[in-house]
């Protein structure tokens, strides 16, 4: 077959015609991806939850609340119920002081305040040095592991910082991301107070 | 059927997209923090070239030469975009860890590379080789990348660790280090080249 020459109705009809069939194909497999694409990111979420938060048997997700803290951060209470009692919360929240981008963080809080556990759901901080935010804040060595302590009894805030009396192990060589980590912490303490104080009324 | 061969071949090792051409440096130096990121990388980059390679090389006679580079462009975007969403909607781990790689491969020149070299003057099946073959020889080349720079980093080879990571260059992790494994890369691949060609000799 000839190839078709360079004159303008052959290129419109040309690009227009393969533009529309890639329109059409894309289209069509986002109808087609729409439902499990949602399904998947609802699943990741519960399953953050259930890895942070203590036990529960209702749908954190439909008991959902949201609040402003003074840092002007928006997080979310995930609140946990057993048998009907208040049993604590998983709380999403961000923090945009990292070394680079955002970092999001889903703690789990025990109806005492103590922090059950976390997990750092995305972050775009330096590999080898931030990075280790999920697995450094858990390491009982030292001052670093923030689990079982509270934002309320000890001062969520690296060692470094003085001011702030901090008493938790930064990480090594990456202050900053230490510090939007245990920020975020602090964030998610107090959004889960604000809950917590609503939930008792 | 020796030709064929031919086609694959050249791609994998006398004129490899990465080591020989040194096409698509941005995804190569920017995914290769680990071997199984280059690894599924390179694989997801390959399974684009041989679809937008077959797909080029079948309407390159209805495709006028001055709009060429659009059409090319439109028929591989649209190819990366079914991809990512597949990935995110029926394979969520691989999502999870290659996600923000697949938006990549658009701008990828290996593929513009293919299609403007190979693919719009050749048959389907050749195209589709010859994408086979570069596919091949990108993975190759990012896996082999990307476990120098995890095993000299953080002292682990596609996740397993050999030795403990304390040990680890985190330079190699960094993007100083994908510069420098890249080089010393490229230097043994002209080495064994050369043997290889006085073998023929």
């Amino acid at each position: 077959m000839k190839k078709l020459s360079s004159t303008l109705p052959h290129m419109v009809l040309s690009l227009g015609l393969v533009s529309i069939i890639a329109a059409g194909l894309l289209g069509g497999m986002y109808v087609l991806t729409k439902e499990p694409v949602a399904a998947q990111e609802k699943q990741a979420r519960i399953s953050a939850i259930k890895q942070v938060a203590p036990e529960f048997d209702n749908d954190p997700e439909a008991d959902a609340r949201e609040f402003t803290v003074a840092s002007g951060v928006v997080c979310t209470v995930y609140p946990a119920f057993l048998d009907g009692r208040f049993n604590g919360a998983a709380v999403s929240t961000s923090s945009m002081d990292g070394f680079a981008g955002e970092i999001r963080v889903m703690a789990g809080f025990t109806a005492s305040g103590g922090v059950k556990d976390y997990q750092v759901l995305s972050h775009a901080e330096t590999p080898g040095l931030g990075s280790k935010m999920q697995l450094w804040f858990r390491d009982p060595k030292g001052a670093r592991s923030v689990l079982g302590k509270s934002p309320a009894t000890t001062s969520f805030y690296v060692v470094k910082d003085t001011e702030q009396k901090g008493e938790i192990d930064g990480i090594t060589a990456a202050t900053i991301s230490s510090r939007a980590f245990l920020g975020a912490l602090r964030d998610a303490f107090d959004a889960y107070t604000k809950y917590s104080k609503e939930n008792e009324k | 059927m020796k030709n064929k061969i031919r086609i694959v071949w050249q791609g994998i090792l006398p004129s490899n997209p990465v080591l020989v051409l040194l096409l698509g440096m941005c995804a190569t130096l920017g995914t290769t923090s680990s071997a199984t990121n280059g690894l599924m990388m390179g694989l997801s980059t390959a399974g684009v070239l041989v679809c937008s390679n077959s797909v080029i090389s079948m309407i390159k006679s209805l495709v006028p030469d001055k709009v060429r580079i659009p059409v090319f462009i439109v028929v591989i975007a649209t190819f990366v975009t079914m991809l990512q969403m597949a990935v995110s909607a029926w394979l969520p781990a691989l999502n999870a860890s290659l996600g923000i790689f697949i938006p990549l491969i658009v701008v990828n020149c290996i593929l513009l590379g293919r299609a403007e070299a190979f693919a719009s003057r050749n048959s389907v099946v050749d195209s589709a080789l010859d994408g086979l073959g570069c596919g091949i020889g990108f993975t190759l080349a990012l896996t082999i990348l990307g476990a120098v720079r995890e095993l000299l980093g953080t002292g682990s080879l596609f996740g397993f660790a050999l030795y403990p990571e304390d040990y680890g260059m985190l330079l190699f992790v960094l993007a100083p280090g994908a510069f420098i494994a890249l080089g010393y890369v490229i230097a043994l691949t002209n080495v064994l080249l050369r043997r290889l060609c006085k073998g023929n000799n």
